[in-house]
């Protein structure tokens, strides 16, 4: 399964967590530093897969890939095949830029509550949900039509609440 | 508290945010968990797809304990109910699978089941992968309820593969169909072996020979996620493949096409390959095909420029290493081992030990090799490599006289690692008489050598190097004189570290107080070790943790067994025997006096190397005798026979005492049931008080437990209490009595006099009561030292110059009892001429004075 999905810039800094085992908050801290140590320091056409010495257990493994500043990270144990891990990443990508028509580090910072609704269409308590882009996109087009039916009180909320999590 | 409201509200975007707000924010184990439940509960029941969706997400994501009792009944009702929209069914197999994972022991397995097994036939395939992974999972623990589901997953397979790329439309991922769906179905099949009913497997066989050709087909687009999906799937059929090992044409396949992608330019691959090549190395059918690429992997040990990728590489080497190419992968590793990382080199130290051990057919490559190893990556060589190398040796009578020779030279270099120090100083220790024929390596220059080390070196080493000193006295008696210089040295006699320093005052008292036959003995060559497991391959194991490398192992031990005929190893678990380290070690830790193992009081210790000839007299261990003894010591072995060894230390002061007792079992199986028990006549009682605690009822093989007995005298006494200890040895009983040595003489407190306040206090008490007297045979030689150490040992001052007769000793003391203080005065005169001595003592109490001089009568 899928134990964690972390997205963070080329500093370090996390813009997107997600774990689907609980840890605790110092112990979620820790892996997010320790995972960007071991990958920011890899060469760029160096293999995609890094097992070993991870806090979760020698049984994980990082999958990573650098897309422009971004590192996604797909922290899953040995049930998962990489490769389907890997296209699975490229599915979540593609619907972001879809989703967001060009997706960049800022769209991730200002509409994180989004980001985790597409992760949730997608990847459910670690399991993956759906694979196909078009019925992701679908889902989330139909949220967007029920939120803007639902007069314009629903923006301020969601802002808000941006905000929080985007620390 | 907000967000729980919300989660209530009929406005789709308030209650998102609520369920966003939960799965995020809220810890498992929160309060307001009840009223989220509810909430929850209510969403479940709405028939609302999207609302029943969100409330799924967050029971998925929350997954507590507390949701799966409110939840596990419902939701496989949603999951196989007809109506349920596809989108639903797909989030409740998740969440169910979530549920499962935290407490499989709140889902029901039941009807639905078989229905579940059904969903694999379902027309959407977003359904059918959420049901695949469900019952992947579900399958692993429950493989009979589901073992429907091997050939749907089978059909199902088949109609993916053979379809083409544009019949399941969206399902498609860069012209690969649904390759997601297939990977989960081969992991499912994974759970399974090859189906029984020829059909199903003829159709699966078709199935994954359909994908090994579609790998050889042109790419139908240039994109790396088209390859990537088409691989994904490859690499998922490949270790189905492995894992049915049954089809040899198959394995070979398989193994040609990881063959390829050995040298694909796409480093993902390439460590992919080298992976599944090792789970493939262990097959029978395709272990020789793996080896032809021996060159291969070699090449990308010492080429790639990805520490993952090398690593593998080394774990591939490790897997395919069988008697053929063993000295090529062993030369290659150590070659590598000059240039690897940091982080692997321990790993790869071990493989090459355990490589080495395992395939050497000539067993001074073995030593090379492992002395090799040493040299090049010392500080990697963890205990258990030296260890293992020093057994070998010593079970092997036609190495012994090459590794002694091999290491003598090692050492001649300048700079050698502490490691190497070790192994040479044991094997030279042991062996060096085999080169010492040679005028090269003569008994001295071998010692000079050693020695020539020996400052260098940390505290352990040095322990263990004058082990090897006190075996070259034995080997070499030409040398004894040299070594008794060094031993005798400051820096070695009065060294700080307790360990070196007991050892070299030990070894030296053992080189000139003992003959050549004890030494013989005492400094034999170590006996062959047992055969076990070898202690390096527990500890690859251990770092590996409970990985496929414990699989591939097992597997590969049984087919070396047919491939060498070599003798099977035995399969000891390490548990149960002793740790290497306490044999090895066992050398020097072990003193080596002649009277067996000592004590971990000391007591004994004192005896073999103090002058004393009452503790050296070889009495028979009778009670009794051991009893005396302890009249005038504190410390000692009280008991031993076969199975039991009992020790004493005590302290006393004024009325107060305190004793622990040792009890060594000298066996290697446990004592069951053991208790000691302290036994006091209704007198003794009365006048000595005794407190302990019950100790552990089983007593370890070769393990000492401890008690501690408090004592306070009372009153005087004449008793002494009966330590009865029993236990259940095997299938036996045992039952063992012996006395405490707990006298009236322990509670002395010595008091200094003149001469003159003496023999007014004497005439004091010259009541005819107070008086006794005692004239006895000499049993031991008399000799006036030991007379007056055993006065003192009693417990009185001895006072000198009191006695007008200088060849008299005469003694005064204080009894402390709880109630009263008793003075005491004693006077011994011996007659040399008839072996007699007289005793007199003067007390204030006759029963004092009539034990003591029982007592002390015994001593001379």
């Amino acid at each position: 399964m899928i134990k964690a999905i972390l997205i963070f810039n080329n500093h370090g800094k996390p813009r997107v967590s997600k774990f689907y085992q609980p840890y605790s908050e110092d112990t979620r801290q820790q892996i997010i530093r320790e995972t960007f140590h071991l990958v920011s320091k890899r060469d760029e056409n160096v293999c995609n897969f890094l097992g070993g010495l991870l806090i979760g257990g020698s049984d994980n493994k990082l999958i990573y890939r650098h897309y422009a500043t971004l590192y996604f990270v797909f922290c899953v144990d040995s049930s998962e095949s990489e490769l389907a891990i890997l296209d699975l990443m490229q599915v979540f990508v593609e619907t972001l830029d879809k989703c967001f028509e060009n997706v960049c580090e800022l769209d991730l910072i200002s509409h994180v509550d989004k980001v985790h609704n597409i992760l949730a269409e997608m990847v459910m308590g670690g399991m993956v949900l759906e694979t196909n882009m078009n019925e992701i996109v679908t889902q989330i087009d139909a949220q967007n039509k029920l939120e803007k039916s639902e007069a314009g009180l629903a923006g301020a909320p969601a802002h808000r609440d941006a905000y929080i999590f985007s620390n | 508290m907000e967000a729980v409201n919300l989660l209530s509200s009929n406005r789709y975007t308030e209650k998102q945010i609520g369920y966003l707000f939960i799965s995020v924010l809220v810890n498992s184990n929160s309060e307001l968990i009840r009223l989220i439940n509810n909430a929850i509960k209510n969403d479940l029941a709405s028939r609302n797809p999207t609302f029943m969706g969100l409330a799924l997400h967050c029971i998925a994501n929350v997954g507590s304990r507390e949701m799966a009792e409110a939840f596990a009944g419902e939701i496989p009702k949603i999951l196989v109910a007809g109506d349920t929209m596809d989108s639903v069914k797909q989030s409740a197999a998740l969440c169910l699978l979530r549920l499962y994972r935290t407490s499989p022991d709140l889902v029901p397995m039941g009807d639905w089941t078989s229905r579940v097994v059904h969903l694999l036939n379902d027309q959407h395939l977003g359904v059918v992968t959420a049901a695949t992974s469900l019952i992947t999972t579900l399958a692993q623990k429950n493989p009979e309820e589901f073992k429907t589901s091997v050939s749907l997953a089978v059909s199902r397979l088949s109609r993916i593969v053979t379809s083409a790329s544009t019949d399941l439309q969206d399902y498609t991922y860069y012209f690969v169909p649904a390759p997601w769906l297939s990977v989960k179905l081969l992991r499912l099949l994974q759970c399974y072996p090859p189906p029984e009913d020829p059909a199903v497997r003829g159709r699966l066989t078709e199935c994954l020979e359909t994908i090994l050709n579609k790998a050889q087909e042109p790419p139908k687009s240039k994109k790396v996620q088209h390859s990537n999906a088409k691989n994904a799937v490859l690499f998922e059929a490949i270790s189905l493949i492995i894992h049915h090992d049954s089809e040899p044409s198959l394995l070979v396949r398989a193994c040609g096409q990881l063959g390829q992608f050995l040298q694909h330019r796409e480093t993902n691959l390439r460590y992919l390959a080298l992976e599944s090549m090792c789970a493939l190395a262990g097959s029978e059918f395709s272990h020789d095909a793996v080896k032809t690429h021996i060159d291969t992997v070699i090449n990308a040990l010492k080429t790639e420029r990805d520490v993952s990728v090398r690593q593998r590489a080394v774990d591939l080497l490790y897997a395919m290493c069988d008697r053929s190419n063993a000295q090529q992968i062993v030369a290659e590793m150590l070659s590598y081992l000059e240039t690897a990382d940091y982080s692997i080199r321990e790993e790869i130290v071990l493989k090459v030990a355990i490589l080495a051990e395992k395939y050497a057919v000539d067993y001074t490559w073995y030593v090379d090799t492992i002395l090799n190893l040493i040299r090049i990556a010392g500080d990697y060589v963890s205990e258990e490599v030296w260890y293992r190398v020093i057994q070998i040796v010593i079970n092997r009578d036609d190495v012994q006289g090459y590794a002694a020779k091999t290491v003598f030279e090692a050492l001649q270099a300048p700079a050698c690692h502490e490691n190497l120090v070790k192994v040479g100083g044991y094997i030279l220790g042991e062996f060096g008489n085999l080169i010492a024929g040679d005028p090269r390596s003569s008994p001295l220059i071998q010692f000079h050598l050693l020695h020539s080390k020996f400052h260098l070196c940390s505290v352990p080493t040095r322990a263990l190097l004058l082990s090897t000193y006190i075996k070259f006295v034995n080997l070499f008696p030409e040398v004894k004189t040299t070594i008794q210089d060094v031993l005798r040295s400051d820096s070695q006699l009065k060294n700080a570290d307790v360990e070196l320093q007991q050892r070299a005052v030990e070894y030296l008292r053992l080189s000139t107080v003992a003959s050549t036959d004890i030494l013989a003995t005492v400094l034999e060559e170590m006996p062959p070790f047992p055969e076990r497991e070898s202690s390096i391959l527990a500890k690859l194991k251990k770092k590996k943790g409970p990985n496929t490398v414990t699989d591939l192992e097992e597997a590969k031990r049984e087919r070396s067994a047919d491939v060498n005929g070599g003798p099977e190893p035995a399969p000891a678990s390490a548990a149960s025997t002793p740790s290497p380290s306490a044999d090895l070690l066992g050398l020097g830790a072990a003193p080596p006096a002649p009277a067996g193992p000592p004590p971990s009081s000391g007591g004994l210790l004192v005896d073999v190397f103090s002058d004393s000839p009452s503790a050296v007299a070889p009495l028979a261990p009778g009670s009794e005798d051991n009893f005396a003894r302890f009249v005038c010591k504190n410390n000692g072995v009280l008991f031993e026979n076969q199975l039991l060894q009992i020790g004493l230390k005590s302290e006393f002061r004024q009325n107060l005492g305190r004793m622990f007792i040792f009890y060594g079992n000298k066996t290697s199986t446990q004592f069951l049931n053991f208790t000691p028990t302290l036994i006091c006549s209704d007198d003794l009682q009365m006048n000595l008080s005794l407190q302990t605690k019950p100790v552990d009822p089983t007593v370890d093989g070769g393990a000492q437990v401890q008690q501690v007995v408090n004592i306070e005298c009372v009153s005087d006494f004449t008793e002494a209490p009966v330590l009865n200890i029993q236990f259940r040895y095997g299938g036996t009983f045992q039952n063992v009595s012996v006395k405490l040595p707990i006298t009236l003489n322990k509670f002395f407190q010595p008091t200094e006099m003149a001469s003159q306040d003496f023999f007014q206090r004497w005439k004091q008490l010259s009541n005819p009561q107070q008086e006794v007297q005692n004239i006895f045979k000499a049993k031991h030689p008399m000799d006036t030292e030991i007379t007056k150490a055993k006065i003192i040992g009693f417990g009185s001052a001895l006072l000198e110059e009191v006695d007008p007769n200088p060849a008299n000793f005469v003694g005064a003391g204080i009894i402390h009892t709880r109630t009263t203080q008793i003075g005491c005065l004693l006077r011994l005169e011996p007659n040399l001429q008839a072996q007699m001595y007289r005793l007199t003592l003067r007390t204030s109490k006759e029963t004092v004075s009539q034990r003591l001089c029982e007592l002390l009568s015994e001593q001379f």
